[in-house]
């Protein structure tokens, strides 16, 4: 079982959270404007990539809120978790 | 190679088995060049490198492996075998599999052990028990078993089952009588050794680096921890790693990967009659010919190439089969493991053409393709073949993403198989 820090509510277990999938894909703004392809890259394409991912994730036992982390998709391990609208950090080296 | 059969047991018993061969060549090294090379040498790949060989008689067919065959999610799952999927697509798809399954072991000349047990998938809520009928009914159309069981009738199926505790109290179920499993190992080496015998070259330990593409876009050759091989035909079929392997063509997946678990008990007496399997409480369980009880449990909520899953979803099947069981409750459990599956949202396999000319992709399979395993590389085989897709697997095609012709299996395959 993961540990997951909660930017607002600091580390818990993960039975606390639910996984959102990839983060920072925004919604297009005028879905009636795309091409099929597009809008299927939108709903159903991802990275998908072993090594590090930014996700979306839900503290939905706790504080309720979305927030974004780094994680590395092969060992499981957490570099920063941070609150949405906040920029991404680097992954480590 | 010389085939098995009861006289050659019997000799082997009287001289000490000493005549017994590889049951398939190993070259160490992939040729220059080949007709089709084949991507991931678990079930499907080389069942798919078999069929290429047996049906349409492709010359140079070659199938590399990074780590052993079969050391995939093919040796790592719980061999449940059904085809009683909702939507006519899948119930073809999957029943052109049974049916392959039924003679497998005669057409590979190798016990590949299928035993068609009975697969009784349990109801424990109104919703599971109308969806279960409204399978049983599109199953029926479609011409694939399946029938509808009473509580009653469920319990004297599989009498370890307690139909009156409370957690998980049950409905009924929905019972195909033709499924069962198979013995996961068998059915990579029986592949192996009919595609070897064939011609095929199996090279394992040979990781796939990179896809060259021409200046037409086309496939030109493949990059490998074993060198440069030339081919203007490739079919990637690496389930987890399926969109790693595309990535080295350019070419974006609508798939995630997760992993998956399973477990075995210490072995005991036969006591388990057929598959039991229950979607609602994510438990599976069926007893090997070795006499453990194989138990399968749920994926992990985050994607992970880890091959190895959180405890606490392994704790959650083991709750739900002592319940279910109570017989089961002081066994002790020997093993555990956990596979990549590569999973879709439709929860269906993607079979078929990639933009890439001369890349052809099968995956998807997510947390129940081993059932598919003969029928997968047979519509897969036929695909590669003509270039075009074979009319079981034209349904399954990449572009249904974009077209949004889904086939949406959720319901049937969401964590079980
Ligand atoms: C725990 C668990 C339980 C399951 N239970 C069931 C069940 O009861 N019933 C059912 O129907 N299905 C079940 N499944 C799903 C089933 O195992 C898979 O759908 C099926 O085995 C996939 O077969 P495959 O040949 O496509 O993949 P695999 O057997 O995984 O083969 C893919 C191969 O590709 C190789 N590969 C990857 N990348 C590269 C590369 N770059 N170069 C060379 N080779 C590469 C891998 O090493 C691997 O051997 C289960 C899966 C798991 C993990
Ligand atoms: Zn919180």
């Amino acid at each position: 079982m993961l540990m997951i820090d909660c930017p607002w509510c600091g580390a818990r277990a993960e039975l606390e959270f639910r996984h959102c999938g990839e983060a920072h894909l925004l919604r297009p703004a005028d879905p009636a404007t795309l091409s099929d392809a597009q809008w299927a890259d939108y709903l159903a394409f991802r990275d998908n990539a072993r090594g590090w991912a930014r996700e979306r994730w839900r503290h939905v036992h706790g504080c309720g809120r979305f927030f974004n982390a780094l994680r590395h998709t092969q060992t499981d391990r957490f570099a920063a978790t941070y609150k949405p609208g906040q920029a991404w950090p680097e992954p480590p080296a | 190679m010389s085939g098995f059969s009861a006289f050659r047991l019997l000799r082997e018993a009287l001289r000490g088995q000493s005549g017994w061969e590889p049951q398939w060549r190993a070259p160490a090294q992939p040729q220059a060049e080949y007709d089709v090379v084949i991507v991931g040498g678990g079930g499907h790949g080389l069942a798919t490198a078999y069929y290429l060989a047996k049906e349409h008689r492709v010359g140079r067919i070659a199938v590399l492996e990074k780590g052993w065959i079969g050391g995939g999610n093919t040796g790592r799952n719980t061999t449940i075998i059904r085809s009683n999927y909702l939507f006519p697509e899948s119930a073809a798809l999957y029943d052109h599999a049974v049916q392959l399954w039924e003679g497998l072991s005669q057409e590979l000349n190798y016990n590949v052990m299928f035993s068609p047990r009975g697969v009784l998938m349990l109801a424990h809520n109104v919703h599971d028990e109308q969806s279960f009928r409204r399978h049983v009914h599109a199953n029926r159309l479609a011409g694939v078993d399946n029938e509808w069981l009473d509580a009653e009738a469920c319990r004297a199926f599989c009498p370890p089952l307690d139909i009156h505790q409370q957690r998980y109290p049950v409905l009924g179920g929905a019972l195909q009588r033709r499924g069962g499993v198979a013995r996961h190992d068998a059915v990579a080496w029986g592949y192996a050794r009919a595609a070897s015998a064939l011609g095929v070259d199996i090279i394992q330990n040979c990781e796939v680096t990179g896809i060259t593409r021409g200046v037409d876009g086309g496939v030109t050759g493949l990059s490998t921890s074993r060198g440069e091989v030339r081919t203007r035909k490739v079919g990637v079929v690496a389930a987890g790693s399926t969109s790693l392997v595309m990535a080295m063509a350019g070419v974006r997946m609508p798939l995630e990967s997760f992993p998956l678990q399973a477990l075995v008990s210490e072995p005991v007496k036969p006591v388990f009659p057929c598959v039991v399997m229950s979607n609602t409480v994510h438990a599976y369980i069926s007893q090997s010919d070795k006499g453990e009880l194989v138990i399968g449990a749920g994926t992990d909520q985050y994607p992970s190439y880890s091959q190895a899953g959180g405890v606490q979803i392994l704790s959650h099947t083991l709750e739900a089969i002592c319940e279910l069981f109570p017989m089961f409750r002081r066994m002790r459990m020997l093993r555990s493991w956990g596979g990549i599956v590569d999973t879709t949202t439709d929860r269906s396999p993607i079979i078929g053409l990639t933009p890439v000319p001369g890349l052809y992709v099968n995956c998807g399979w997510g947390t129940g393709g081993f059932k598919a395993t003969p029928g997968s590389g047979h519509v897969f085989a036929a695909t590669i073949a003509r270039g075009e897709p074979h009319p079981i697997a034209a349904p399954f095609s990449l572009d249904r993403f974009v077209t949004g012709r889904l086939i949406d299996e959720a319901a049937a395959a969401a964590v079980a198989h």
